[in-house]
């Protein structure tokens, strides 16, 4: 399963445009890594793109750091 | 370089049979973009495809049926590879004096004009934002501001789309997409030859240049929202009308 948060940070890293090193799990999209409203918008379309998985508004709410998204996905993921 | 080339661009008309449509789709193909025609009448997108010739595509859709637009939207950029511009101009109308207005009329003129084009869009925007490149350009009408006797749901679903564009335009504009509409005013398409003369002749006389204008008047403002040129308007009405309104 380590292999979802490799993908998750990969996405990060090429959604961002931020250093590897820079995404840890308990960095935050907006505040550690300079999203912005839309950006958290496309990471989630995009972890719903590469996961296969459907991400209700509610939980992408809730969703704010990397760990969150990792977390999400495991708990959620069909592939 | 000529100003306004659209060579290497995609672009996407929906309506593209109607007499504006046309004009539009004619229009961006000569500054060479690749365009996609969508519209309900199989026939005349073929007979506009062959009249264009290269880097032309069809796709039949009804802007009424959701499943059609969501097709619409992925065909058109598998047919392109991407789309850059999309051009919102399906539209029709169902005249009526609001007290006789049924409730289908008032419904199919919102859902085809107001509700399809937010769901191509938004189908669209996708790709747009991913390549930080989109111009959506949407159609709307004069009396969308003005307003107009017997077109109450018409011109409801009209100034629906300049403030879903308004508000598309400051979501997007970070990503490189601009979102504008053009208002054509008294234009001599089929939509306005089913006017009395009668009724052609009241409306010449509030417009200031005293004729109707032409498809290509209209094409030639979506050219310059559609272009790099461009990049810097965005949330804009492009009012197209001989002066019939000031606004």
């Amino acid at each position: 399963m380590s292999d979802i948060a490799e993908r998750v940070k990969k996405i990060v890293v090429e959604h961002l445009g931020v250093e590897a090193a820079q995404v840890k799990e308990d960095a935050k999209f907006i505040d550690d890594l300079g999203a912005d409203s839309l950006d958290t918008v496309e990471l989630v379309m995009a972890f719903e793109e590469e996961f296969g998985i459907e991400i209700p508004d509610d939980a992408a709410e809730k969703i704010q750091t990397v760990g969150d998204a990792i977390g999400f996905i495991k708990g959620n993921a069909k592939s | 370089m000529p100003m306004f080339d659209l060579n290497g661009k995609a672009a996407l008309v929906t309506g593209a049979t109607g007499g504006i449509g046309g004009a539009i789709a004619r229009a961006l193909h000569a500054q060479g973009a690749t365009v996609t025609l969508a519209g309900t009448r199989a026939e005349a997108l073929d007979e506009l495809r062959t009249a264009l010739g290269e880097r032309v595509h069809a796709i039949a859709a009804r802007m009424d049926e959701p499943a059609d637009i969501e097709r619409l939207a992925k065909d058109a950029e598998a047919a392109m590879g991407k789309i850059d511009i999309l051009v919102n101009n399906a539209g029709i109308t169902r005249d009526n004096i609001s007290m006789r207005m049924k409730d289908e009329e008032w419904d199919k003129v919102l859902q085809v004009n107001l509700t399809g084009t937010f769901k191509l869009t938004r189908a669209v925007m996708r790709g747009m934002m991913k390549r930080r490149f989109g111009r959506v350009i949407n159609i709307t009408s004069i009396v969308g501001v003005t307003g107009n006797p017997g077109q109450a749901n018409y011109a409801a679903a009209k100034a629906g789309l300049i403030g879903m564009s308004k508000s598309l335009a400051q979501e997007l504009a970070s990503r490189g997409i601009t979102v504008n509409c053009v208002a054509p005013g008294f234009i001599a398409t089929p939509m306005t030859d089913v006017l009395s003369d009668e009724q052609k002749k009241a409306i010449l006389g509030r417009v200031p240049s005293g004729r109707l204008g032409t498809p290509e008047e209209i094409a030639a403002g979506v050219v310059y929202l559609s272009s790099e040129e461009a990049a810097y308007v965005t949330g804009q009405t492009l009012h197209i009308n001989g002066g019939m309104a000031m606004i």
